[in-house]
């Protein structure tokens, strides 16, 4: 028999105390214990970007030729035929700008919505913080993201975006852009294990929500007395922001301000109502 | 160190049917709700059972402690409050330490990634550092014996060799607490008998392991302590031996027979449930001790509910190394393989002959079964047990000899004996050459 050798570290008198109780556990620990554990985020995305393309021909590719055929489709239909006004951006250039951004978050919000009820076998077998279940999903998003970016930056020197350190800026945008992912996916998450309904809604809301933000259009479009409301849309101020990055723009702060303080509200209802009925679903699942 | 004090864990009926409503059920279940506010004292008409009933006691640390119990006792929701999977409704538990809850083999598996993605993956899962899990990875892999595969999809592994992984993933947590559940009941005896030494060589290096099984032999020779749980409540607490053989005396007074007085109590379904099993003994005798050269029978009983329905009773004999010795089931009766049961009690008996089982405890399993589309009406775990005896004198198996005879059978096979005519010249030469 081949036991391996057991390092006899004794386990010191344990400073480790789990005090399991019938009511839910303080914040604070659990936002600690979510720390303790934070490495599980990048198995649980790891895990989702290895086996998202296994067994295709083009693998990970897909990860760029995605939204590029969605460009291609948008430029014909909404650049060629309808002329849809793009800021004075070449369009293809244009469109990938925010349907690059808008991608990463409907992919977020898809894949973290469905995740629990996705993981009967984890939920019911093992216990880690379960907000890393979602948060992960949305995190995989990141990767596509970032491959798909090549697409960007040969659009960029291709139809001439604005190249400079000013760059940098799209990092808080797309970090933000994965906060409100992670708020709206989650909560859609936790209301998924007992409202199977979610997973018909997500699809229609999805569409929705693309129309009401400038992903093929310019918010430049939308008449001044509507702005305000587009305002509300978090994602209408990060895809402008993205846009406004790209293109050498000035950036509208003051949405931007708004929507991350919406964003914010997202995540504090959302981690509200998870942690409302993540103690159940083992029960439900 | 682990205490449990007063925990109770309910579960509404109707939502553990229901599995997860839809927002259109929920929307008269909210009027109700709000009609009952104004009706204040109407009954909630919603069953609630207790999985757990006010379960309490105390674990040391270095202790091991064997958890049995018939099924729907409260073991494993006993096992998934203390691993944290579901919350007490009642009560609190305190743990001190690591604890690894080994719930299933295998848990965070993916079949598409290799071995090696899985063992740094499944012990992410299981709560072990990135870092340890380097420092252990070898000794996974050559505890498991897979290295050959290390980077195969485990999609492609055999069933032993993906629990041989899964196990030494786990096996390899080194948690201060380790809740294990049924793990055992998977996997070759060979496979069962490293789990166990792993399990053992665990506690000896004074970590705490709590350890649901229906295996008798593994509970008694795991655990020094054993605790026995019926309809959710702790009912005995002692030493392994002692609440073990109450546990399989449980019922009637005799380990060798055990009745479930009526269906609606009776393990099954709305085909099949059991009603009783006993083991008796050549004159007909209800009994606990078998001869080993004497014939005995295996009789099971139980209620056909359905007419036209062909279920039939298997039974697995189990040895105190919880290995089956064999499984016998009554479609081998010819006449009756193709006759539908009507409604009502039905008798199958098995007919064990002598001279045929080892001697040793053995534990019947007992199921209720169609086939065609298969289906498992009853299944029960160490229904009843029973002894086998050697006291031949001479006229047995092992004869006259008094020693160790091992086997997990001990038949009377006929032997030919008879002196090989040869030539007288092969002594002489071989005389010749040790002279």
């Amino acid at each position: 028999m081949n036991l391996p050798a057991t390092s006899p570290q004794q386990p010191a008198t344990s400073e480790i105390h789990i005090a399991i109780r019938s009511t839910r556990p303080q914040l604070s620990a659990e936002l600690r214990e979510l720390w303790e554990h934070r490495e599980l985020f990048y198995f649980l995305a790891w895990r989702d970007i290895k086996v998202r393309y296994k067994q295709t021909v083009l693998g990970i590719a897909w990860a760029v030729l995605q939204p590029a055929m969605t460009m291609i489709v948008f430029t014909l239909f909404f650049g060629k035929l309808a002329r849809v006004p793009s800021d004075g951006v070449a369009y293809p250039l244009f469109a990938y700008a925010g349907i690059l951004p808008w991608t990463l978050m409907a992919a977020g919000v898809g894949a973290s919505s469905g995740s629990v009820v996705g993981s009967p076998n984890l939920i019911t077998k093992v216990y880690f913080p379960r907000m890393i279940i979602p948060g992960a999903a949305v995190l995989s998003g990141l990767v596509d993201f970032l491959i798909a970016a090549v697409g960007l930056a040969l659009l960029m020197a291709r139809y001439g975006g604005h190249v400079s350190w000013t760059l940098v800026g799209l990092v808080p945008v797309v970090g933000l852009i994965l906060l409100l992912a992670a708020g709206v996916g989650g909560f859609l998450a936790a209301v998924n294990v007992k409202y199977r309904d979610v997973r018909y809604i997500v699809p229609f809301f999805m569409q929705l929500w693309m129309f009401a933000t400038p992903v093929i259009y310019s918010a430049s479009l939308v008449p001044a007395r509507w702005r305000v409301f587009l305002a509300l849309n978090p994602m209408a101020s990060y895809i402008e922001a993205f846009r406004a990055v790209c293109f050498g723009r000035p950036l509208d702060w003051a949405g931007l301000g708004l929507s991350t303080l919406v964003t914010f509200a997202m995540v504090a209802v959302a981690v509200r109502a998870f942690r409302t009925v993540e103690q159940t679903f083992a029960d439900y699942i | 160190m682990i205490t449990v004090d007063h925990v109770t864990k309910q579960y509404t009926i109707g939502t553990v049917q229901a599995r997860y409503g839809t927002l259109r059920d929920a929307v008269p279940n909210v009027m109700r709700a709000m009609t009952r506010r104004f009706r204040a004292g109407a009954a909630s008409r919603r069953t609630v059972i207790n999985a757990l009933n006010d379960v309490s006691f105390r674990v040391r640390a270095g202790e091991a402690v064997g958890i049995i119990g018939r099924n729907g006792a409260g073991k494993s929701t006993l096992l998934k409050v203390l691993g944290r999977i579901t919350q007490p409704t009642r009560g609190a538990i305190d743990l001190y330490g690591r604890v690894g809850s080994l719930l299933e083999v295998g848990t965070g598996f993916h079949p598409e990634l290799s071995g090696r993605e899985n063992v740094v993956l499944s012990g992410a899962i299981l709560g072990m550092r990135r870092a340890e899990i380097l420092r252990q990875f070898d000794a996974i892999v050559a505890f498991a014996e897979v290295e050959r595969f290390i980077d195969t999809p485990v999609k492609f592994y055999s069933s032993g060799m993906y629990m041989r992984l899964a196990f030494a993933v786990a096996a390899h947590l080194q948690p201060e607490i380790l809740l294990i559940d049924e793990v055992l009941a998977v996997g070759d005896s060979n496979f069962q008998k490293r789990c166990l030494g792993k399990m053992e060589e665990f506690r000896s290096i004074g970590r705490t392991v709590l350890f649901v099984s229906h295996n008798m032999a593994s509970v008694v020779r795991l655990c020094q302590r054993v605790i026995l749980m019926q309809d959710g409540a702790v009912v005995a607490d002692g030493p392994a031996d002692q609440v073990t053989r109450r546990y399989l005396q449980s019922g009637t007074g005799s380990p060798a027979e055990r009745v479930w007085p009526d269906v609606a109590g009776a393990p099954g379904d709305g085909i099949a449930r059991l009603h009783a099993v006993r083991i008796r003994d050549e004159r007909g005798r209800i009994a606990p001790t078998i001869d080993i050269r004497k014939s005995f029978d295996v009789e099971v009983e139980y209620w056909a509910l359905q007419t036209g329905t062909r279920p039939t009773v298997s039974i697995h004999f189990v040895n105190e190394e919880g290995i089956t010795l064999l499984v016998s089931n009554d479609f081998n009766n010819r006449v009756w393989w193709r006759t539908p049961r009507g409604p009502g009690l039905v008798r199958c008996t098995c007919r064990l002959p002598g001279n045929f089982l080892a001697e040793g405890q053995l534990f019947i399993a007992a199921a209720v079964c169609s086939y065609n589309p298969d289906l498992v009406h009853a299944l029960e775990y160490d229904v009843v047990s029973f002894q086998i005896v050697d006291r031949s004198e001479g006229d047995g198996v092992r004869g006259e000899y008094a020693g160790n005879w091992p086997g997990v059978v001990r038949p009377m096979l006929e032997w030919h004996v008879e002196p090989i005519p040869t030539a007288v010249a092969v002594f002489t030469t071989s005389d010749d050459v040790l002279s």
